[in-house]
């Protein structure tokens, strides 16, 4: 691609080998979509922090809203610091596909020559990685704050852990649904959360089993069918939404 | 030549002309059914021995509430015929579903509040069934939401077929999700619906509902998509020749 | 065949009760360049988005070596390099790594390849400045970079001296040359026409709706 050919080229029949380069492998191409919205996030650490505030601030609310008493708290633990994560995942989608609508990213990601899908699986793994995985580490803290026991902390991590695969799934495909879309956010969550509910009842019946001490397998395996199922087809509706907010 | 049909079916005018000849064909059969069944069911059929004469509703509720199912199933096969093949009219019959459906839906969700006010002394309870109905009215309006968020026709077919199709392959899940969820809480419902046993003279009446709604939504949904057809077509020379003859 | 070559036939594109490809013809061989005129509003955009296969037209289709691109985009993607009339640049990342993650989701590329492009464009002495300090020109000049890099033998280029001076219109004037000289094709949309003294270029002008 450096060389010029000086002498003079038949016109008609040019092969294809004067264009030969070598394409990215599928993996390498979804690691570089994965680094540079890592790298992104980590250039605003500020805007990285917002969707961690928002759920501190969130779980915060509900003692001030209900009561003090730790052993009233501890029942509604679950649900607080659920749909508080819910929210905090919605909140960080909505400028991970905007601004590569808006600055022709997607636009060369669907001209790629890669698969879209893919890449914009590496896109979701990427908004998980840097809102989902803080979130699972987090909610720990919130549920012990509302009066969990220490004893429940891996169940808590695990069940949010893998709820939030589910979510930024679910989230990307909303996502993608709203791109054309004027005022988005609302709609958004509109179109996000219906979707998200199983997520939310067998996510909180884990954590809430991981508080009570008892057995939280059975609701976190379902989390987690929930997640592959995701990881089968969000990225492909995604995919398509993106093709046709592009058209 | 096995396509020719095919190809008619994507044609505006002749949908058009289509939909005006069978709505009466739907119509008709409707009201009749519905006049037979509401008479079986509110005059005819014997009181409940629990429930008595409250039961009744059943012959709207039930009927609502699988229509709004079926809706949305027919807004979402429409939706994906018309995002593969693209076929414009699909997406007309999807965009007449979405108001049709939410409708079903709401009656569903305000009729089976009703019954449940003399069964447990209040409007609301989390029933599974009811939930599940509140959030299928929720993907209804999300469907409506987005799909007027979007200014161009074309995309706004295209975006809101995505969504139905995801929606479609998420109201099993969400259907489980929502009874698992009521298993876990033990909450004894009243609300239950006859089963199987229920006798020939409680039944027949439904079932005389159910097909006069399912007739029902058809004439419905015929006379929407004509509508739907005029709007979208406005500036075609046809729909002149339509109007002014 | 190995014969490269663009077609598109008889394409029509619709958008509500606005008619905006009426019809559209074209074709194109290695080693031409193809110039795209017309006022605001004419299609020319939307003319690149439908070669490009990122707009679906309505009637007609687009062949690539003589196949419909709709049989395999994704083969033909690897063959196009399209630049709209915004550079696709993060503000937040500098042009190497803007380089670095734009063009190697397509190719593999080194970093002594980007670091050489960039001098070629001009670019040497802000490589590493974030892009959001950079003027809309010194953009262009990144995007352009960019497209040096990308190995394509077909290009679609939506105004591509928008905010250049006389020395980077040169330059795209020159990259042209090149990309022809290799038996490439290029599809230009352009307000101004391209300075290209030493290559035919063939005219279409698209009107109005």
């Amino acid at each position: 691609m450096t060389e010029i050919r000086n002498e003079t080229v038949d016109t008609t029949t040019t092969s294809e080998a004067s264009f030969a380069s070598t394409a990215t492998p599928a993996l390498a191409a979804a690691r570089l979509v994965l680094a540079r919205d890592l790298r992104l996030a980590f250039r605003r650490p500020g805007e990285m922090l917002q969707p961690l505030v928002f759920f501190a601030i969130v779980t915060t609310l509900f003692p001030l809203a209900i009561t003090p008493e730790l052993s009233q708290l501890r029942v509604v633990a679950p649900g607080v610091v659920w749909v508080a994560a819910l929210l905090s995942s919605l909140l960080a989608l909505e400028f991970l596909y905007r601004e590569d609508a808006h600055d022709g990213t997607l636009e060369q990601y669907a001209l790629s020559g890669q698969s879209l899908t893919w890449l914009l699986f590496a896109k979701t793994a990427s908004h998980w990685l840097l809102t989902g995985l803080p979130l699972a580490l987090m909610a720990p803290i919130a549920a012990l704050a509302l009066g969990a026991p220490m004893s429940s902390v891996p169940g808590i991590v695990a069940s949010v852990a893998v709820g939030s695969i589910a979510l930024s799934l679910i989230g990307a495909i909303g996502a993608s649904l709203t791109l054309g879309v004027r005022r988005s956010g609302v709609l958004l969550s509109i179109l996000t959360l219906p979707l998200a509910i199983p997520v939310l009842i067998f996510g909180a019946s884990a954590t809430s089993r991981a508080i009570a001490g008892e057995d939280y397998s059975a609701p976190l395996y379902l989390v987690g069918a929930i997640a592959v199922l995701g990881i089968t087809l969000a990225p492909l509706a995604a995919a398509a939404a993106v093709r046709i907010s592009l058209e | 030549m096995a396509w020719t049909w095919f190809h008619r079916l994507g044609s505006p005018p002749y949908i058009y002309a289509l939909a005006a000849r069978l709505t009466p064909w739907f119509a008709w059969p409707a009201a009749v059914l519905t006049i037979v069944g509401l008479y079986a069911g509110l005059v005819l059929a014997p009181p409940d021995y629990q429930q008595g004469d409250g039961y009744r509703i059943i012959y709207v509720h039930v009927p609502s509430a699988w229509m709004s199912l079926m809706v949305y199933t027919t807004m979402a096969v429409s939706a994906a015929i018309g995002l593969i093949w693209r076929i414009k009219v699909a997406h007309a019959v999807a965009a007449s579903c979405a108001a049709m459906g939410a409708t079903f839906t709401f009656a569903a969700l305000v009729t089976g509040s009703l019954w449940g006010a003399p069964m447990w002394g209040t409007y609301w309870e989390w029933d599974p069934r009811l939930v599940s109905e509140l959030i299928l009215l929720f993907l209804f309006l999300g469907y409506m939401g987005l799909r007027s968020a979007i200014d161009d026709v074309q995309r706004a077919d295209r975006i809101s077929a995505v969504l139905a199709i995801v929606g479609v392959i998420n109201v099993p899940i969400i259907h489980f999700s929502v009874e698992w969820w009521n298993s876990l809480h033990q909450t004894s419902s009243v609300f239950r619906r006859a089963g199987p046993a229920m006798p020939m003279s409680m039944l027949l009446p439904l079932l005389t509902m159910f097909v006069a709604f399912t007739l029902m939504f058809a004439a419905l949904l015929l006379t929407r998509l004509r509508a739907e057809v005029l709007s979208r077509e406005r500036s075609a020379s046809w729909i002149r020749e339509v109007v002014s003859a | 065949m190995s014969t490269l070559g663009l077609r598109g036939e008889g394409l029509h594109l619709w958008r509500g009760d606005r008619h905006i490809l009426r019809g559209v013809s074209l074709e194109l061989r290695g080693g031409e360049v193809l110039q795209l005129t017309g006022s605001n509003g004419a299609g020319k955009t939307t003319l690149l988005r439908t070669l490009s296969g990122l707009i679906y037209p309505e009637e007609g289709r687009v062949l690539w070596a003589g196949e419909d691109i709709r049989k395999d985009l994704r083969a033909y993607h690897a063959q196009l390099a399209y630049v709209g009339h915004e550079p696709p640049l993060k503000a937040d990342l500098t042009p190497r790594e803007n380089l670095h993650y734009w063009i190697g989701v397509r190719q593999r590329l080194t970093a002594s390849a980007i670091d050489q492009a960039l001098d070629e464009v001009g670019a040497d002495e802000w490589r590493d400045r974030a892009v959001r300090t950079l003027s809309a020109g010194q953009r262009r000049r990144v995007a352009l970079a960019g497209l040096k890099l990308l190995t394509a033998p077909l290009w679609l280029l939506d105004e591509p001296t928008t905010n250049l001076d006389t020395a980077g219109q040169d330059l795209v004037g020159r990259l042209i040359e090149a990309q022809v000289a290799r038996g490439g094709m290029v599809i230009a949309a352009v307000h101004h026409e391209l300075a290209l003294p030493t290559l035919m270029v063939r005219r279409m002008q698209l009107a109005a709706s």
